[in-house]
């Protein structure tokens, strides 16, 4: 830490010595997991090309340049999904943090909108999202009130997240209880508010907490958004679907998975990145 | 001088389990209080309930003659006057040692943010932990981090300041450093309750010590009269386990 490094330290034998075999074993072991690795993959890559519906499968499910015809279509659809996922992100993650903040308060005032709290969360987390959407979807323009939208698309993106909010309030809820009482004590003790505790002292900790659950629902949540193509919305999913049964090739399908994968795995890898950075900085405990 | 606190015939308990039972104490201004006594005698809930985190079941309790634990009372305003330091710090870990010193004067008292940070400074710099200001609580030793904890508690100026078993998460070497700012503020004129198990430390810094067992005060008195002379035989007892532990 503030410890100045002396500069006319230079190695013993001995520590040379070490870091000779340090070296010699870490070679030894990018050897064997090279070997064993390429071994697995090998052998499985082997067992795939050499079974016996591998030219039909190949014909069907990887057809480059099928693929790469409808790549436009289905990336248009991709683009769907990505809109429908940050934009009812945001409202999810608003309303979702009410919830939370409403179920843990013990406000007399706000006790009416606690209980209310309590029976959406039963309600948007028990439900099955397809059938809320369903629902929303043909539900809403069905009342054919004056002024509300029958555009699936907002339909659908309400629809879920109407279901979302439930899980991630859950999700929040638990990093607040999750935050042990002295901390509030503590808090509170300096004289501050019960709310001035939940937001400055609380919830900081408690969001930092839930944040990899929290990634794991958003990665769910953009893969869900397909569902919403019950509505008649074209996404990735039914924009590959549509393909494959025009042309009895899968290879859209394939072109779909691959689009999601690409944006799910930079952002996990992203998230995991963010967080370690942040507990490098405050924890003395270091990398395990 | 005047009383600060004053406690009349305090009842707690927990459920069917009573932990003070008509206790009463006076603590005047400038002076130390020293609470001793076993674990589970009921040190830490007084402290609480002082501090109006736990709510007493009887009694009264007064901060310069006002009544505090009158039920209409405006709790936060109250917890203002009042330092609280715990026995396992309770630093706030998301926050850097300044920020978790500036929090209460900026959001309670509405101290401008430079001037509570030059404050902030100020105690770091007389408790020399300057360096530190800007690490956050974990890179921090166990007695570094009470001893943020107390200045974070005098940040906000109290009244009186309440410190629960601060040394009793410390290494012999590290309670020291601890004990040597209770005793500056001591120096400097602080009224104090403290609970602790350094009979020597209570020796230099009480006006006041206060054997608790039972969730009673049985024996009260100088640091010399309870701790050198004690006439009731719980006190001896106590001191006795005290002595061969070999705290005292």
């Amino acid at each position: 830490m503030t410890e100045r490094i002396n500069s006319a330290w230079s190695p013993s034998p001995r520590e040379l010595e070490r870091r000779g075999q340090r070296r010699a074993l870490n070679r030894r072991q990018v050897i064997i997991a090279a070997a064993s690795t390429s071994l697995v993959l090998g052998t499985l890559i082997l067992i795939l090309v050499n079974s016996p519906g591998w030219s039909v499968v190949k014909a069907t499910f990887f057809d480059v340049k099928y693929g790469q015809e409808v790549f436009p279509t289905v990336i248009r659809g991709m683009w769907v999904n990505i809109q429908l996922s940050f934009i009812g992100g945001i409202c999810i993650a608003v309303i979702a943090l009410g919830l939370a903040l409403l179920r843990t308060t013990k406000s007399p005032t706000l006790t009416p909108f606690r209980f209310l709290a309590t029976a959406y969360v039963d309600i948007f987390r028990g439900a099955p999202l397809l059938l809320i959407i369903l629902l929303v979807g043909f539900g809403v323009p069905a009342l054919r009130l004056q002024g509300v939208t029958s555009n699936v698309m907002f339909l659908g993106t309400v629809a879920v997240v109407l279901t979302y909010s439930a899980y991630v309030a859950e999700v929040i809820r638990s990093g607040i209880l999750s935050i042990h009482p002295s901390q509030r004590a503590a808090a509170r003790s300096l004289g501050l508010t019960s709310g001035q505790t939940m937001r400055y002292v609380v919830l900081p900790q408690a969001i930092r907490r839930v944040i990899p659950p929290l990634l794991n629902d958003f990665v769910s949540l953009l893969k869900d958004t397909g569902l919403v193509s019950i509505l008649g919305v074209t996404d990735a999913v039914r924009a590959a679907q549509i393909n494959a049964s025009r042309t009895f090739n899968y290879t859209p399908y394939v072109v779909a998975a691959i689009l999601f994968l690409l944006v799910t795995i930079p952002m996990t890898r992203y998230t995991d990145r963010v967080i370690r950075r942040r507990t490098d900085r405050q924890s003395a405990e270091g990398v395990i | 001088m005047g009383n600060v606190l004053e406690l009349r015939n305090i009842r707690k308990s927990f459920n069917t389990e009573l932990v003070l039972s008509d206790l009463s104490l006076v603590v005047q201004e400038h002076t130390a209080t020293v609470l001793i006594g076993a674990s589970g005698s009921g040190k830490s809930t007084l402290l609480r309930c002082i501090n109006l985190l736990e709510s007493i079941d009887d009694g009264q309790i007064l901060l310069d003659g006002q009544e505090i634990s009158d039920p209409k009372i405006n709790v936060d305003e109250i917890r203002r006057k009042l330092g609280m330091v715990f026995q396992s710090f309770n630093l706030f870990p998301h926050k850097t040692v300044l920020e978790n010193i500036t929090l209460a004067p900026v959001k309670v008292q509405g101290t401008s943010l430079e001037e509570a940070r030059s404050i902030g400074i100020a105690l770091l710099t007389r408790f020399g932990l300057l360096d530190k200001s800007d690490q956050y609580p974990d890179r921090l030793s166990g007695g570094q981090q009470q001893r943020v904890a107390i200045i974070r508690s005098l940040a906000v100026n109290p009244r009186l300041l309440l410190l629960d078993e601060v040394t009793s998460a410390l290494d012999p070497v590290l309670v020291n450093e601890v004990l040597s700012i209770v005793r500056d503020l001591k120096q400097d004129g602080m009224t104090m309750v403290l609970a602790t198990h350094e009979m020597g430390f209570a020796t230099q810094v009480a006006d006041q010590v206060c054997f608790l067992e039972g969730g009673n005060i049985l024996e009260r008195g100088s640091a010399i009269e309870v701790l050198e002379n004690p006439k009731n035989p719980a006190t001896v007892e106590f001191l006795k386990r005290v002595h061969q532990a070999g705290r005292l």
